[in-house]
């Protein structure tokens, strides 16, 4: 038993024979040529067929991941009819008098060394495109035929690296898993791979010796098991089957409404924690993210994040969430959550500290860069902000005041945003007592059960011998949660719950009978929840 | 030959998609169309070098349009960039 280690790009399991697929002949020979005019012919003839295939491929790839997926091929064709690119490949014929393979070929080998050495990322990536298109006119010109999986058996199909157009030419019944050598998560190939719903791992470091051997792709530790032994095999046949059965319920209640059998609708969003949570929020069908804890953003650095790189991230949520809502609280740091680069004091009682809002309406130049990347953001999809702490109409005041001069700032730069809708957390029981007034305020309340329960209860959550009192049923905190919402529909705006609370499934009834609008819990609870409510009365 | 500034407001610069939809706008007009960006030129109706400019959010490009249609010709890319870049 072996187990190489990759990165994952698509989560799942899967067992099955390896099959590696090496990439046909790429050594392009190059010989004399006497009549030029008849080569380049060649090359305008394999252009066309190579067009051709790819008009097909589109149309397989619209139906299999749809047209954004699609696109690709578009530009494919676009880039064989590229001017440059066949010029350059009739000058090499002309001046060097040789056979057309080996002028495709070069050209190929310049314009994909030019593009790699750009220092913009995604067009370093373009690199492979080019590769891509000038290894099917190649193929064409030699006179093969397009490249597929031999026999009738299901493989995890392993390779150096497979181009966008070898993906979705596989016959998808055929393929359990993708493993490759190179590649990246932002390559097209790992973005059609999730659409797909394949487990895909990359940079895995194999040898050619496994071909043919028994493997396990385990798409959530990232590691390909190369014959297994009988007990590991075991562990993961039920692994699988656990993943099936919860599969089978994703189907049934995958796309259905969150709503009671006598038509009232609950709000069921997920929680999140990094970016890379998107893809489960969206395989479990939550109606939008109605906690994306931007800590992260600072956790994750040794120094405070830019603007830039803050909009880059919430940008890719809001564009990758495609118009649903994501609910993106402002810094929640202090208390359990340090950053060294804040250089914040010690606290005797940092639960009651310095901490979120608190540090945000203070060291103001840090609320306020995210606030404009939260702003451009917006531009791109559904945000919402929702600020962390809050105890005081004040500060809420000041957080609008903040807020207006930033929006003024976008004005004058003529940098679009969208609406925002804005909302605070009910987590102190000051919070909750003023509700009332708070909501003539804001847009919406999404009540924080963890620090409402402790500060309400005045327990400790991380005392351990405290536990025996601490009840997260409490009486009071129930109530507090009835006032808050009723408080909120007073005044026309929602309310809902993103603390621990929301995801107690022994509960779900009673909030929906209390009017609570909107449940926002981690991924994994959405569709067992949504289970709850659709058979409630 | 007519010539204007453009600052691209698309987040995804002119990629690869976007890229492909300017030299498809391109392509249909009669006049040459250069894009530029700093020293880097591009004939517009190629999307290699449209691309390899590599032409970020928030960067000028100048559009130069040669040709008897040129008038004409400048505002049809120029209506599209505002529209879609």
């Amino acid at each position: 038993m072996k187990r190489l280690e990759g990165k994952v790009v698509f989560s799942g399991i899967a067992i099955g024979k390896i099959s590696i697929m090496k990439k046909e002949n790429q050594s392009v020979r190059r010989w004399k040529v006497d009549d030029i005019e008849a080569e380049k012919a060649r090359v305008d003839e394999a252009k066309e067929q190579a067009i051709g295939e790819l008009k097909k491929l589109y149309e397989k790839a619209v139906q299999e991941v749809g047209e954004s997926g699609a696109a690709i091929f578009e530009v494919h064709q676009m880039m064989l009819e590229d001017e440059g690119y066949l010029e350059s490949i009739d000058n090499i014929i002309e001046t060097e008098s040789v056979n057309a393979e080996y002028a495709v070929a070069s050209t190929a080998d310049n314009f994909a060394a030019m593009f790699s050495a750009m220092e913009d990322e995604y067009m370093s990536a373009r690199a492979a495109d080019i590769k891509d298109i000038s290894e099917r006119v190649i193929r064409v010109l030699m006179g093969k035929g397009e490249s597929g999986l031999d026999g009738n058996e299901p493989v995890i199909v392993v390779a150096e690296d497979l181009a966008p157009s070898e993906t979705v030419q596989l016959d998808k019944s055929k393929v359990l898993a993708f493993v490759t050598k190179y590649g990246s998560s932002n390559s097209h190939t790992a973005i059609l791979a999730r659409t797909m719903n394949i487990p895909a791992l990359i940079n895995v470091g194999y040898g050619e010796e496994i071909d043919g051997k028994m493997g396990i792709v385990d798409g959530k530790e990232g590691i390909l098991i190369v014959e297994p032994d009988e007990e590991v095999l075991e562990r993961y046949r039920a692994a699988k089957e656990e993943e099936l059965k919860k599969k089978e319920m994703l189907k049934e209640l995958k796309g259905k409404p969150t709503v009671t059998k006598s038509g009232r609708e609950m709000k069921l969003y997920a929680n999140i924690g990094s970016i890379s949570d998107v893809a489960t929020v969206l395989q479990n069908d939550a109606g939008g993210i109605g906690l994306f804890r931007s800590e992260f953003v600072y956790l994750e650095k040794s120094d405070y994040p830019t603007e830039e790189e803050q909009f880059q991230i919430y940008k890719q949520v809001a564009q990758n969430m495609a118009g649903k809502k994501v609910i993106i609280r402002t810094l929640d740091i202090g208390a359990d959550k340090q950053v060294d680069y804040f250089n914040m004091d010690k606290e005797e009682n940092p639960a009651m500290g310095y901490r979120a809002i608190r540090i945000c309406l203070d060291r103001t130049e840090i609320f306020k860069t995210q606030l404009r990347a939260l702003f451009r953001a917006s531009a791109y999809g559904k945000i919402s902000i929702m600020y962390p702490m809050i105890i005081s109409v004040k500060e809420v005041k000041q957080i609008k005041a903040i807020v207006a001069e930033i929006k003024a700032g976008l004005d004058r730069e003529g940098i679009p945003y969208g609406d925002v809708e804005q909302g605070i957390m009910i987590e102190t029981p000051a919070a909750a007592m003023i509700s009332d007034l708070l909501a003539k305020e804001v847009d919406f309340f999404s009540i924080g059960t963890n620090d409402l329960t402790q500060y309400t209860l005045a327990i400790d959550r991380q005392n351990a011998k405290l536990d025996n009192i601490y009840d997260s049923h409490h009486e009071a905190v129930l109530r507090m949660i009835q006032m808050v919402v009723d408080n909120a529909h007073k005044e026309g705006i929602w309310a809902g719950i993103c603390g621990e609370l929301g995801a107690d499934m022994t509960l779900t009834e009673k909030f929906v009978k209390m009017g609570v609008d909107e449940l926002s819990v981690s991924p994994t609870f959405i569709l067992p929840i949504r289970k709850i409510i659709r058979e409630m009365e | 030959m007519v010539s204007f500034q453009y600052v691209v407001k698309d987040e995804q610069g002119i990629h690869a998609r976007p890229a492909g939809l300017l030299v498809k706008a391109i392509a249909g007009l009669s006049s040459k169309v250069t894009i530029k960006k700093g020293e880097k030129a591009a004939n517009g109706k190629m999307i290699l070098a449209v691309m390899s400019l590599s032409v970020k959010c928030g960067e000028e490009i100048t559009v130069e349009v040669e040709g008897d249609n040129a008038e004409a010709d400048a505002a049809t890319v120029k209506t599209f960039l505002e529209e879609n870049l």
